[in-house]
């Protein structure tokens, strides 16, 4: 990179890259910056005398029964929705890889959940699935009660898990997609010509060749499912019934602008921080990993 | 497909077909519920064809909910995102691939590893800067201003004035640039971009140089018209992106009028505690109203937003 | 060991026709070059051997079988891909014993077979490698190796050098044809490089445009090119060209300058003719009835091409590295009738010289 023909004005360069580098700091090192120091100091952000406690609030966060109630949520539903995204773009995206008549009707329709707003997924799916409307509280009419998100925290955890898979699914799909349609067509055929057939390639070829897009996808989902899924939980459940969809990026919210406690909110965001930074970091091993298949 | 395989290809099929229910339905039922009257959206299970409503739950909610407003505020918010996000990342990938200075790859890490602190993990204290954006400078300063005197009381010399400088206030909350300028900084913008100059071959600056173009013609007259494409990925994902944005609205406004329409979807139905029954088929229609811009955007710019994606994030 | 018959085979995409009517038998154990530009339809009618691409019309039948029903697993043909198509994440052991793997061979029977072909082509040393870590002309031959190992009857080559340095292309051209002399089985070998085709082939096929131009051995196809496109495509230098008309036999005006052609044409007197003549097959010297001025001089080592322009056309003389040439200087030839061809311009089709009475066959050239 560096071997390339410049321009040799420095000046300029510092003035095109400033803009973003202030934005940066402005808006993303100093809030870092600050949930750090809230984290160990005690009092309001706002005015009033600021007090060095060390990490006396991780240990009060850390010894809050509700707070590790919302990570075994957060873990839960990563794993699960996750899990059920990865299964299912999977399986998609390997059934329109055949390139069978029509596989770009399929693809465009699966790319559709992409584009829509996860509080409007939401709304969408406490509809479809409200315990007292829609369709699925039809079960309520054989079974009673058997279905109920507004009551039962199960319910509930299952209708946010799927709400966020179905907006999930359409975007590992089309990363799976391109991983298979990358694979070389004579490698296919080299296959057929040794003698497996349709399955037997899936299974020696493609899915070991696609492990670097899934464990890209992976780090990408459960990253995804930690952080953006405020949306959904704050329409569907609000966390609730009895915090059983509490998952920590929504506690985080409800402490520090229901709750008003901007040290408590702070410790969770740097323990969350650390989460997601962790995530990246694995993820960028397997970045330089998926580059050896070239 | 090399071989026929009539009975894979048939299952294969059915699948797809299946995939295309899980994918399409919930949106059809959306539609359908906004085309009912109030009594029949709440039969269970609700009737699978369009009711006759369909026009008196849209201008309902639209009016109810004052969607005029809301979308206005959302094409501005999002289309300034789009376009801030663009012109920044492409002056700042410019600087990082055709110049070279000491310090570009410490710029293009600190920009880069922003990718790993999502708006929602600092989402306090970015608030309370957009509350006042020039605390973070004021802090800097003062900061810089007090090192002296603070490193000094270290070692026991005391009494050294304290510098306490006060910036005027610059509040963002409920204005467009509070809603905007927080999400124009783009780490996978800058990535994008960055990627594609280099495999600007270096002759093509060469050539300029040779024709006595400078860095801001090359810039203008070469690189911005071969970035067209790029350009036109990137803005399909950000609008979508700067549409949907939920969070960060919902902290920065509280006067109506400077709400936006995702926003708008937490005030279609009584709060999730499944207390009164909500307005379905105006909740619907609610719902119809704000996916569709970028539902639309998806569906046109389809080609363009794929490849954004890649190429962003790969 | 198979022969393959192809009869009046046709593909197209759509509309669109890409070959026309193919007829080709090649027969067992015979090594088959088909050679052309690119977009004559030759990699199209090799895959569609392989199984690869639907056959539109006509058939293919491999040893005496109809193969166009068939999977391509169950043609017992093997294939060379041009850019080898190594199975990225296997090992060149499992790249080569793949094909035993899904038929389900033995572990221990595999492994004995895949290390005797990896000995074969010289890989022994590599066999826990990746093909990332391989060079090209390794991978090359794991991709001979992962086709030899099933014992094909057929073995098809797409372009399988193409790849390669010049080099390396020499020598593994060597070892293509060493390997089917020792194997002995059908093989056909698509390229687009004349010189490989030469050295590779027992018979070649000419093929343009969705059409065999020419099937013949090798010295067959370079002395007496059936049409004028094998003419133009089989030299380097080009066959020189000049438009003629045939006033009376034994006599074509190009131009203003006549030249002689002993008992020539079959054709009337009058017609039209395109007459080509090599330029290894002129003749300098100090007595010759032509002379071309040098425009400039190419020296290509043992030889070297003299370019000028010769009854209005570019015109290429081939004489020794030795004689001494510079531009400008004005060079006398001679045409020999023998080494002439003759072509129908509106056809392209060779004229037949008339036979001189007693001979079955028309004399050869130089």
């Amino acid at each position: 990179m560096d071997r390339r023909a410049t321009f040799k004005s420095t000046w300029l360069a510092f003035a095109l890259i400033a803009p973003q580098l202030i934005l940066v700091f402005i808006f993303f090192y100093w809030p870092a910056a600050q949930s750090l120091f809230w984290a160990l100091t005690l009092e309001a952000p706002f005015g009033g005398a600021t007090q060095f406690v060390g990490l006396q609030n991780f240990e009060t966060v850390f010894s809050d029964k509700l707070y590790w109630n919302s990570v075994r949520v957060s873990i839960l539903f990563a794993l699960s929705s996750t899990t059920l995204t990865m299964v299912m773009a999977l399986l998609l995206a390997s059934f329109v890889d055949r390139q069978l008549a029509g596989y770009r009707v399929y693809r465009f329709v699966y790319f559709w959940p992409y584009a829509i707003a996860a509080p409007a997924v939401g709304l969408a799916f406490r509809f479809i699935f409200a315990p007292d409307a829609g369709f699925v509280s039809s079960i309520n009419k054989v079974f009673p009660n058997l279905w109920n998100p507004a009551l039962d925290g199960l319910d509930a955890f299952i209708l946010i898990v799927i709400a966020n898979s179905w907006k999930m699914i359409a975007y590992s799909f089309i990363f799976f997609l391109a991983g298979l349609q990358a694979i070389p067509r004579t490698i296919t055929e080299a296959a057929a010509m040794d003698g497996a057939g349709v399955l037997r390639r899936l299974w020696d070829l493609q899915l070991p060749l696609l492990a670097p897009t899934f464990f890209f996808l992976l780090v990408i989902n459960i990253t995804e499912s930690f952080v953006d899924s405020f949306g959904i939980v704050d329409i569907i459940t609000g966390g609730g019934p009895a915090r059983a969809t509490d998952l920590m990026v929504f506690k985080i919210y409800s402490d520090g602008f229901k709750g008003l406690d901007y040290s408590m909110a702070a410790a969770q965001s740097i323990v969350l921080m650390v989460l997601v930074v962790s995530l990246t970091f694995v993820q960028f091993r397997y970045v330089e990993k998926r580059v050896h298949y070239a | 497909m090399i071989e026929r395989t009539p009975v894979l290809n048939f299952f294969t099929h059915l699948a797809m077909l299946v995939g295309i229910i899980l994918a399409a339905l919930p949106i059809y039922i959306v539609f359908v519920a906004s085309s009912h009257d109030f009594q029949t959206v709440n039969i269970v299970p609700m009737p699978l064809t369009p009711g006759y409503s369909l026009v008196e739950n849209y201008t309902k909610v639209w009016t109810k909910s004052d969607f005029g407003t809301k979308f206005v505020n959302s094409f501005i918010v999002a289309t300034g995102v789009t376009i801030g996000k663009i012109a920044i990342a492409a002056i700042t990938a410019f600087s990082i691939v055709f110049f070279n200075y000491r310090l570009k790859m410490l710029f293009f890490w600190l920009i880069f590893v922003t990718l790993m602190l999502p708006l929602e993990v600092r989402i306090v204290p970015t608030y309370a800067v957009a509350a006042n954006a020039l605390s973070p400078i004021q802090g800097v300063l003062n900061g810089l201003f007090n090192a002296p005197a603070l490193l000094l009381g270290l070692i026991g010399i005391e009494g050294l004035p304290q510098v306490a400088l006060k910036l005027p206030e610059w509040n963002l909350l409920n204005s467009y640039t509070g809603l905007i300028l927080p999400l124009v900084a783009t780490a996978t913008g800058t990535f994008l971009f960055r990627q594609f100059f280099l495999t600007v071959p270096a002759e093509l600056v060469e050539a300029s140089k040779m024709d006595g173009a400078g860095p801001i013609r090359f810039f203008w007259d070469v690189l911005l018209p071969l970035s067209k494409t790029n350009m036109a990925a990137l803005a399909t994902i950000m609008f979508v992106y700067a549409w949907n944005q939920y969070l960060w609205p919902l902290l920065v406004t509280t006067r109506p009028e400077m709400t936006t329409a995702t926003m708008q979807l937490q005030k279609l139905v009584p709060g999730p505690l499944f207390g009164q029954p909500p307005v379905w088929n105006e909740a619907m229609a609610g719902t119809l109203i704000v996916m569709l811009p970028p539902l639309l955007v998806v569906i046109f710019m389809q080609g363009y937003f794929v490849r954004g994606l890649i190429s962003a994030d790969k | 060991m198979a022969d393959i018959a192809i009869s009046n085979v046709t593909k197209s995409y759509g509309k669109t026709a890409v070959i026309h009517g193919v007829d080709l038998a090649i027969r067992d154990g015979e090594f088959v070059v088909i050679l052309g530009p690119s977009g004559c339809g030759k990699s199209t009618l090799l895959r569609m051997i392989a199984g690869l691409e639907e056959i539109s019309g006509g058939t293919i039948a491999i040893a005496g079988e109809a193969v166009n029903e068939k999977e391509p697993r169950e043609r017992g043909c093997a294939m060379v891909f041009q850019n080898y198509a190594l199975y990225p994440h296997f090992s060149v052991a499992e790249n080569i014993g793949y094909a035993l793997k899904v038929a389900g061979v033995a572990k221990a029977e595999r492994m004995r077979r895949v290390r005797e072909v990896a000995k074969s082509v010289g890989l022994e040393e590599y066999l826990d490698r990746k093909p990332s870590q391989l060079s090209g002309g390794q991978r090359q031959r794991v991709a001979m190796g992962r086709a030899m190992i099933r014992e094909p009857k057929v073995f098809l080559f797409d372009e399988p050098l193409s790849n390669l340095d010049a080099k390396l292309r020499v020598q593994m051209r060597l070892e293509i044809r060493k390997l089917h002399q020792r194997l002995g089985a059908t093989s056909v070998f698509v390229t687009h490089d004349q010189v490989e085709a030469m050295t590779l082939a027992d018979r070649i096929v000419v093929m343009n445009a969705g059409k065999i131009e020419q099937i013949g051995t090798p010295s067959e196809i370079y002395d007496r090119p059936e049409t004028l496109f094998v003419a133009g495509f089989i030299s380097s230098p080009p066959m020189n060209l000049l438009e003629v008309t045939i006033p009376v036999r034994g006599e074509a005006h190009a131009g203003d300058i006549v030249i002689s052609t002993p008992a020539f044409l079959a054709g009337k007197p009058g017609a039209a003719a395109m007459i080509g003549v090599r330029p290894e097959h002129l003749e300098i010297s100090a007595q010759g009835r032509f002379s071309l001025q040098a425009e400039f001089v190419e020296k290509l080592g043992s030889v070297q091409l003299v370019h000028g322009s010769f009854a209005g056309r570019d015109f290429i003389l081939q004489c020794p590295a030795t004689q001494p040439v510079a531009a400008g200087q004005r060079l006398l030839f001679d045409i020999p009738a023998a080494a002439m061809h003759a072509f129908d311009p509106a056809t392209g089709a060779r004229i037949p010289k008339v036979q001189p009475a007693g001979r079955q066959n028309e004399p050869v050239a130089a």
